[in-house]
């Protein structure tokens, strides 16, 4: 129905020649995909409500089926069978990135909807010191405190260990060493963090260590220094040639050109990598899960004593399995997710404002 | 053997490299071995990595009665103590293979719309919103995915039992909520997509633009372009993106661990709730395992170590091969 609907409005729409489309015999108008696109959400609601179908996912696919279909009939109707892939296509690659968008959107969502309920100031100042795990109350201080200093400490090991790392591989590394080293370091991108935690696990097995803060943080390390190396790298290798020289050719020793000149013109971009890579294991809960093993009570020493973390906050109240539990979990999921997300944005700003300046 | 040193060093120091290489400042020698060194202790953390997972893996094994990889049971606190992975490594990889059959085409979709569909100026900040996929952590999806994602996702195992049912795979033969290995991969599917975005869209926005403009003079379609001239370029580009995300599924703990409903059964109804994953498999089990049933999970740790390396290995390789000849980053 739609088809025919197009094509009689296609002639008196005067916009086509703009496009140099006289030459084709018959074109669809610039709106049609906005218009296959109402026509097909339309038709998907009034579909699913009509079957009666709890779930949007359903609709939504319904939707979404419907406007790659229309979208090629309509164009093989009106214009030809390549326009009509062309279209085909170009419908399909919208449709990926909506279905992209709608997880993060509902996900977002749902985090903040439900995690305003719970969130306020006591929430953010109180442990859960005896506050049994089925009754509302309580909050997330104890594991605020313990994801800060483990992810401080986690920081404050990898990031030298990573700037290091990575001037070697663009100021000095030539040869076997740096490329086993880089190879390496792709690869260690990929652990999963349950393994690194693991192989901490395995060494206090053998040491006879106890679970602490610290022993959560030197996992975290394991999964931070392999990010920090990489943006480094790419930040190192972006300051212009010319720089160097300038420095080498007055004298300075290499070590000082390094120091000086190389590493504060890529400053801000080694910034972003580390503020991203502390917003990647600021999340992590698995290895948390291992070795540090979760606390009610507000334990300010991370070398001793076992301490809890957000993620693993979420993750023990999820568990638990209460409505007033899951209350929780939200709310601190919702502390985690703006702690990360301010991570990132300030992150980016700073590689924008401070982005070296190449060429002119 | 103080003797023998002067008489060594002399015939033996290649005098012409020696002096160009190091005008001989302390500070130079520090810094590089500084920067050498902890590039070399990064090397030896890898190797460490492997060295103690093994020790405690064997310590593991010899103790299992059970074969250690075909049992269908993890039951190291037993007498006798028996566990094996062969449901963990059939779990893994089923969900890993279900959420690259849903991730990748999406993610190849949404780099080419980045790269070559989306209004320009539009590009960077959608590139963005994906990126942002990523940055949330894993624990968020996995409570999002078992109290948000499993109710609504009832429907769709109705449909697909139904439609799809006599396919075998997708026929559901026990009722029950959706906490199956087909959720557990779709949860996956949306976490991986971001990587697979970005290192494809990376690899579309390398095409030569030479290539591109010819195909549109010769008077191609949009989609005609990508067919012939950006998908061949980009084909090993998007493999080794989609090994990439295979492995971060293959090693996804904390959104697996609250989805699924373990069973230490293997069954091709993905539909099913139960089966498990190596990840998962200990994060659920750690807090109840003695002495031997932690290093019985260090073992399915070490195993999926060893799967992940192969893989990231195997993407990293093509990766870098794919570099030398491209010569798209001469």
């Amino acid at each position: 129905m739609t088809t025919t609907d197009t094509s009689v409005q296609e002639h008196p729409t005067p916009t086509p020649p703009a496009n140099g489309t006289t030459l084709r015999s018959r074109s669809l108008p610039r709106w049609a995909p906005l218009a296959f696109a109402a026509v097909s959400i339309a038709l998907g609601v009034g579909i699913g409500s009509a079957a009666g179908w709890e779930s949007r996912i359903q609709w939504g696919l319904v939707s979404a089926i419907l406007f790659v279909a229309i979208s090629y009939a309509a164009t093989t109707a009106v214009e030809n069978e390549r326009q009509a892939k062309d279209r085909l296509a170009t419908s399909l690659v919208w449709v990926c990135f909506l279905l992209a968008i709608v997880p993060l959107a509902s996900l977002i969502w749902t985090t903040v909807g439900r995690g305003a309920e719970v969130l306020d100031g006591y929430f953010l100042t109180h442990s859960m010191a005896g506050v049994l795990g089925t009754e509302p109350g309580g909050g997330v201080y104890h594991a605020l405190i313990g994801t800060l200093e483990q992810v401080g400490i986690a920081t404050v090991i990898s990031a030298p260990i990573g700037l290091l790392t990575a001037v070697y591989l663009v100021e000095y590394g030539k040869g076997g060493l740096a490329r086993a080293v880089t190879f390496f370091v792709d690869v260690m991108t990929g652990i999963p963090s349950i393994v690194a935690g693991l192989f901490i696990l395995s060494i206090m097995l053998m040491a006879g260590l106890q679970p602490s803060g610290l022993m959560g943080s030197l996992a975290l390390t394991i999964l931070m220094i392999p990010v920090v190396v990489r943006s480094t790298e790419e930040m190192l290798k972006l300051v212009p040639n010319e720089l160097r020289e300038a420095s080498l050719a007055l004298g300075i020793p290499k070590w000082r050109t390094i120091l000086k000149v190389v590493i504060p013109t890529a400053i801000g971009g080694i910034t972003t990598g580390v503020m991203l890579a502390i917003a990647r294991i600021a999340g992590e809960t698995a290895p948390i899960m291992l070795l540090v093993f979760g606390a009610q009570l507000i334990n300010p020493n991370p070398f001793e004593g076992a301490q809890s973390s957000l993620p693993f906050y979420i993750w023990e109240q999820y568990r638990i399995g209460s409505e007033a539990s899951y209350d929780r979990a939200w709310a601190a999921a919702l502390v985690l997710i703006v702690f990360v997300m301010l991570l990132n944005l300030v992150a980016r700003g700073i590689a924008r404002w401070k982005a070296p300046k190449t060429g002119r | 053997m103080a003797s023998i040193t002067p008489i060594d060093t002399p015939p033996a120091s290649p005098a012409p490299p020696k002096p160009a290489k190091s005008t001989g400042r302390a500070g130079d020698k520090i810094f590089l071995g500084l920067s050498q060194g902890s590039g070399i202790l990064l090397l030896l953390l890898m190797a460490s990595i492997a060295v103690f997972l093994s020790y405690r893996a064997a310590l593991a094994v010899s103790k299992d009665e059970g074969n250690f990889f075909t049992t269908f049971d993890w039951n190291p606190a037993g007498d006798p103590p028996v566990f094996g992975i062969a449901v963990l490594l059939f779990g893994t990889v089923v969900s890993s293979i279900i959420a690259m059959v849903i991730a990748v085409p999406i993610a190849v979709g949404i780099a080419l719309f980045i790269s070559h569909y989306a209004p320009r100026r539009l590009a960077a900040p959608l590139a963005y919103v994906v990126d942002l996929l990523a940055a949330v952590p894993s624990i968020i999806y996995g409570i999002w995915g078992a109290l948000f994602l499993v109710p609504y996702l009832e429907g769709l195992n109705l449909w697909l039992d139904q439609f799809l049912g006599w396919t075998y795979i997708f026929e559901k033969t026990e009722v029950g909520v959706a906490r199956s290995l087909f959720t557990v991969g779709i949860l996956l599917a949306i976490m991986i997509l971001p990587i697979v975005t970005s290192v494809s869209r990376e690899v579309f926005l390398q095409v030569p633009k030479m290539n591109e403009e010819a195909a549109l003079a010769l008077g191609a379609t949009r989609w005609e372009v990508i067919r012939l001239s950006v998908l061949p370029f980009g084909r090993s580009g998007v493999i080794s993106a989609s090994m990439l995300g295979l492995g971060r599924a293959l090693g996804e703990t904390m959104a697996v661990a609250t989805v699924l409903s373990p069973s230490f059964l293997i069954s091709m109804h993905v539909l099913n709730p139960g089966g498990g994953t190596f990840a998962q498999n200990i994060a659920a089990k750690f807090d109840e395992a003695n002495q031997l049933g932690r290093d019985a999970l260090i073992a399915s740790g070490l195993v999926l170590f060893v799967l992940t390396l192969l893989v990231n290995g195997a993407a990293r390789l093509i990766i870098a091969r794919r570099k030398e000849y491209s010569g798209a980053n001469a």
